[in-house]
């Protein structure tokens, strides 16, 4: 009796289950499997795919054009990440130290900007950076400059947008790290004469380091991808994979080309990320 | 011991101007006179009232939020009943499945949107408000997953056990008991999906149909031809909107208290 009931219950949890298998299963895996299939097919130009097996688009991929795109996809990738782990680690850490209602505050006054339009952020940064804009009238004015600098549309520019736009990700996960830390864990260890700085090494270090990798692969795996603020903070002049896969889709209409750059940065993050469970043995990304 | 030094707080304070200092200046210059950025031509709300007429722009917002509604309720629905389901029962490659339903927040975003462009294609979809659903829908999956997995494990299975001991169905007791201890997770989850929905251009911008605009693509657009400071008054309106929500919800709680 029991053990029937029992059954009938684990079949209704499976019914219950479905709904995500399904979708997952049409909506996450058939795409991406596409993708693949996708990536070895001939370019027909337009919509048509020629289903005609070849490796021809990645071969097209190690063309010094394209190889460069990755190798500054990478570049601004990783610098970004590190910009804003020097950046955010020290305020999720400082956060974390506040009196509960300052946490919540804090907390509040990070997530608010959640809910202005990341790309009007950007625009609030034209505005700021523009030639005729706050920051060079600021200069001029205090006499720092003679004439205005060109601040728009460069390489730190876009690193600037990056690092605006993905440190929040990066500040709440070392602040959900540092906020479970066991304070009486560097109470003992001072009372046994550590100093502070070893007890920042071998405690607090160590025990928020989850949280620092969780926000180093939260801020890194989309850095690789937003292609729109290259577009909109480095003109033209900063081409991305990100952005190469979007001319390739759209204007330049090679689909089996962008299916391959995609299966290649794919492998590329889930590579990252896999080290990352590796080297941490963290199984879930701690966000929140 | 738990005592933060002058510094700390300095440091708290730049970087707090750093988030602010952008949506600053958008506030601002929507009570600008003069068109441009560039100068200040004194204080006006004309664009507010502009913004009103814009049929392009309230369209676009409309679409918005009716998108955001939609797929944050479908994949709360979607996500909450799997999550339990999921837990609640050993079916097979429960880990793969999991694993599989948060790629869409594991992988770059352009890859997502280029591989949701090529399926709906294949699958002859027409590009529109249901591409733009099943798109956000799948995405904002991973989010209820995250909250609400959290909760379960959290939760006491005593309870469950008790409501079907006493003989309730499956139906009633997921209803009554599961759902209700659920339901802050739920609606954290389905506020973070429905920002993020809120928020999207990357994905929406390959999916959607050639006629159809949200907000966000709306906004990229005109960032790429020129930027209306109708645009700064309605974020400056939607900022509003959120601490009055806020300011709202502090309210009520020490009302409670």
């Amino acid at each position: 009796m029991r053990n029937k009931t029992n059954n009938k219950k684990n079949n209704n949890m499976i019914l219950a289950a479905m709904p995500l298998y399904l979708f997952t299963l049409v909506f996450v895996v058939g795409p991406m499997l596409y993708m693949v299939g996708l990536s070895f097919s001939t370019n027909k130009g337009g919509y048509g795919v020629d289903w005609t097996f070849t490796l021809d688009n990645y071969r097209q991929i190690l063309e010094p054009v394209y190889l460069q795109t990755f190798v500054q996809s990478f570049q601004l990738a990783i610098s970004s990440t590190l910009i804003i782990m020097l950046l955010g680690y020290p305020f999720g850490y400082f956060m974390s130290r506040l009196s509960d209602k300052g946490k919540s505050r804090m907390m509040l006054a990070i997530m608010v900007p959640f809910w202005v339009n990341s790309l009007i952020r950007l625009y609030g940064w034209i505005i700021v950076l523009q030639t005729k804009g706050v920051f060079n009238e600021l200069l001029l004015n205090l006499g720092l400059i003679k004439a205005p600098l060109k601040l728009l549309y460069s390489y730190p520019a876009v690193l600037l947008g990056m690092v605006y736009a993905l440190l929040p990700f990066m500040i709440l996960s070392v602040y959900s790290s540092a906020e479970k830390l066991d304070w009486t864990l560097i109470e003992a260890s001072r009372d046994l004469g550590a100093t502070k700085a070893q007890t920042f090494w071998n405690i607090t270090w160590k025990l928020t380091l989850p949280g620092l990798l969780s926000g180093m692969i939260l801020t890194f795996i989309p850095s690789m991808g937003l292609f729109f603020i290259a577009d909109i903070l480095g003109g033209n002049k900063i081409v991305l994979v990100g952005s190469l896969i979007q001319d390739q889709m759209t204007r330049g209409s090679n689909w089996p080309f962008a299916a391959a750059l995609a299966v290649v940065l794919t492998i590329l993050t889930s590579v990252s990320i896999y080290l990352y469970t590796k080297i941490t043995k963290v199984k879930e990304l701690e966000v929140m | 011991m738990k005592k933060n030094g002058k510094f700390s707080k300095v440091y708290l304070g730049i970087i707090l101007l750093f988030i602010y200092l952008p949506i600053f200046f958008v506030v601002m210059y929507s009570f600008n006179e003069s068109k441009s950025t560039a100068v200040w031509g004194g204080l006006s709300f004309k664009w507010y009232k502009d913004l009103l007429r814009d049929r392009d722009i309230m369209e676009a917002l409309r679409n918005s939020l009716v998108l955001g509604v939609i797929s944050c309720f479908t994949s709360a629905v979607i996500g909450t009943v799997g999550a339990v389901g999921m837990a609640r029962s050993h079916l097979r490659m429960k880990g793969v499945v999991e694993y599989v339903a948060r790629l869409p927040i594991m992988i770059p975003e352009i890859i997502l949107g280029m591989v949701f462009m090529a399926f709906f294609s294949l699958m002859n979809l027409p590009f529109g408000m249901v591409t733009l659903v099943i798109a956000h829908t799948a995405f904002c999956i991973p989010y209820i997953l995250m909250m609400v997995k959290a909760r379960l494990v959290g939760m006491d299975p005593s309870l469950e056990e008790a409501a079907r001991d006493l003989g309730a169905s499956s139906m009633r007791t997921f209803m009554d008991i599961t759902l209700p201890l659920l339901m802050p997770a739920v609606l954290s989850g389905s506020l973070l999906a429905f920002a993020m929905s809120l928020d999207d251009v990357v994905i929406s911008i390959f999916v959607t149909g050639p006629r159809l605009n949200t907000l966000p693509i709306k906004v990229y657009s005109q960032m790429k031809f020129g930027v209306t400071p109708e645009i700064n008054a309605l974020c400056t309106l939607m900022l509003g909107a959120t601490l009055l929500v806020l300011f709202l919800y502090s309210l009520l709680k020490r009302l409670h208290k």
